[in-house]
């Protein structure tokens, strides 16, 4: 008597914590069932342990999502007006959202480049590009990021990025870049 | 006598003519403040003769490139008088004055082997007589170009009253490395590393060294080399910020040069014999200045700053005090200006300005404050003065390359110095002494 009913509560106790209202596949009967019925009796660790990888995995890309996001707003270009180094309107969101992302990240440091197109003089154009460079830091230490966080270099206009000579090459040549150079790992998407 | 000449040598009259016209040619486009008067210039023909092809040859494109003279080319036949029966006489003996002043010639050049050089003699056609001679020894080494240019220079003061520049070589950019040639093109030799990017070179006065900007990730620092062994160093250090178009003072010992930060872009000068003292000579406040360039008397700065708006051309003490406008302009009218270069004379600016969004070569004229432009076919700009004070040479697109171009602004003549493509910042030097120059490994 004591040997079946310790087994039924078990083989009971193993179908409520595993599959609930199944039908039971293991009768203490005598007759032998199928070998190839499957193994409940693992299913139930390994299926949790399943969701809690993808649950991790999907936290994990999603945090590498807004990290790429966090960088990707770090990176976005600025451009600039012929012979002009004033930020012009339609980038000061792109610059807002960098210093939002700076003051989440207080470990980042930013290099800033300014560059300028082929046209106007090529020493002078050194000049202009570290004067778009100055101004990308100035707006950000304006809206509170420390200066020593920001890096000011001028290429000129010795690295194009469209080697074209047309007007939309110049354009998209007038512009500053942004590089992380410390406390890039683990970005943290602002609040 | 003129008609016998003329049926007996009609190939030279032709030539001559054909010289002439292509010496008046005047480059399209290129406008000056002074007329072209061809007839105004005398003609000049250098003597065929055995041997010294080569020097000839040199002396003759020198002379040429002077703009001074109109050269007047004649076959390889009568270099010595037919009255003299000889026929088969060398080129020592006497002048056939009389055919070279029938062919339009006021001055004959000769030029004979003597021992370990060349003998050139200058002779008056008109008046049938030598005027100046000198035997200079000629090497066979790295100099032997400069040394017949030199001999070119001498024969076009003797006939002038004013030295030629043809001892004189021009420093330029391409494609990041610096590179020199002579005044006529030749002798192309590279004297920076290759994979630099290498901007802005400038001769120090006595032509033994340049100095240049070398940019690094974004900064760059100014090097001093020397020509004669190759040796460099850094006068203004590359790491934290980027120094940019050093130019030397008249004396050699200072080195005026632009400063750029997160501050804006500062002229300073700094000591390079000591290599000590530096000094700040402009305050922007965010603004540009930048380009120095020393009166020959190293009493002045002429400058670039964008203190105004648009870069524009000023000048101030050499100490910083005294900054004032050099080049007048309409504001918010006249296009930016660059690149200026103080003549050796001291009179004048030239510098290129943007005119309807294509650099131009202009000049100003330093008591009266007058612009003169020269050139308006294609982009013209980074002009550079050569040593004699009425060639600049500048680089230019009008070929569909940019190239080096020199330009004649007594005459308005235009040529194009042999150069590899993508050239700029081309720098003129002074005229050059005995010295050798090893080419950078």
């Amino acid at each position: 008597m004591r040997a079946p009913s310790l087994l039924m509560l078990l083989a009971a106790a193993g179908f409520t914590g595993a599959c609930g209202g199944k039908p039971a596949p293991e009768e203490p009967a005598p007759e032998p069932t199928p070998v190839e019925v499957p193994q409940p009796a693992p299913e139930p660790a390994d299926d949790s342990a399943d969701r809690e990888r993808m649950e991790r995995e999907r936290m994990a890309r999603e945090a590498a999502e807004r990290s790429r996001a966090v960088a990707a707003d770090l990176a976005a270009m600025i451009n600039f007006d012929y012979d002009q180094a004033t930020v012009r309107p339609a980038d000061q969101a792109t610059l807002d959202r960098k210093a939002v992302v700076l003051t989440a990240n207080p470990n980042v440091k930013l290099r800033i480049s300014g560059h300028a197109d082929e046209r106007g003089s090529d020493e002078y154009n050194l000049a202009l590009a570290n004067r778009r460079a100055a101004a990308a830091k100035r707006y950000l230490e304006n809206k509170g990021v420390d200066g020593a966080r920001l890096d000011v270099i001028s290429y000129g206009e010795e690295r194009p990025l469209n080697p074209g000579s047309d007007e939309t090459a110049f354009a998209q040549n007038r512009r500053d870049e942004f590089e992380v150079t410390s406390g890039g790992d683990n970005l943290t998407a602002p609040q | 006598m003129k008609r016998f000449y003329f049926v007996l040598f009609p190939m030279f009259a032709a030539a001559g003519t054909l010289a002439a016209q292509d010496t008046t040619r005047v480059d399209e486009g290129v406008r000056v403040g002074v007329d072209y008067r061809p007839g105004v210039k005398p003609g000049l023909v250098v003597l065929p003769g055995p041997g010294l092809d080569s020097v000839r040859a040199i002396v003759q494109r020198d002379l040429d490139y002077s703009d001074r003279f109109e050269m007047i080319t004649v076959a390889d036949a009568p270099r010595v008088a037919t009255t003299t029966g000889g026929g088969t006489t060398e080129a020592t003996g006497p002048v056939n004055y009389e055919l070279y002043k029938s062919l339009g010639a006021e001055f004959a050049v000769e030029l004979t082997q003597a021992a370990g050089g060349v003998t050139a003699r200058l002779h008056e056609v008109n008046a049938g007589k030598l005027r100046n001679q000198q035997t200079v020894p000629l090497s066979s080494g790295p100099d032997f170009r400069l040394e017949v240019h030199r001999v070119a220079d001498e024969v076009t003061r003797w006939a002038s009253g004013t030295s030629g520049a043809a001892a004189s070589r021009l420093l330029f950019v391409s494609r990041g490395r610096v590179y020199r040639a002579d005044s006529d093109g030749h002798d192309l030799t590279p004297v920076t590393p290759a994979g630099q990017t290498s901007l802005s070179p400038a001769w120090s006065p006595d032509g033994q060294r340049i100095a240049y900007t070398q940019l690094g990730e974004g900064r760059g620092g100014i090097v001093v080399q020397s020509l004669s062994n190759g040796a460099t160093f850094l006068a203004q250090g590359s790491q934290t910020a980027l120094n940019i178009t050093p130019a030397f003072s008249p004396d050699g010992r200072t080195l005026a040069f632009a400063h750029s930060d997160e501050r804006g872009t500062d002229i300073y000068t700094a000591n390079v014999t000591e290599r000590c003292c530096a000094q700040r000579l402009t305050v922007g406040r965010f603004a540009d200045n930048l380009s120095p360039t020393f009166s020959p008397d190293g009493r002045r700065i002429a400058f670039i700053s964008t203190r105004a708006g648009p870069p524009q051309l000023y000048v101030m003490a050499a100490d910083g005090t005294d900054q004032e406008l050099l080049a007048p302009f309409d504001f918010g009218a006249t296009g930016s200006s660059n690149a200026p270069e103080w003549s050796a004379d001291g009179a004048s600016v030239v510098f290129h300005r943007e005119v309807s969004g294509s650099p131009q070569i202009f000049l100003v004229d330093v008591s009266g404050r007058r612009v003169r432009q020269l050139t308006s076919s294609g982009r013209n700009e980074d002009p550079t003065w050569a040593p004699d004070g009425r060639h600049v040479a500048f680089i230019s697109d009008r070929s569909g390359r940019r190239q080096i171009w020199i330009v004649d602004i007594e005459t308005g003549r235009v040529r194009q110095l042999a150069s590899p493509d993508a050239a700029r910042l081309p720098s003129w030097s002074r005229r050059l002494g005995r010295t050798t120059i090893v080419p950078n490994p």
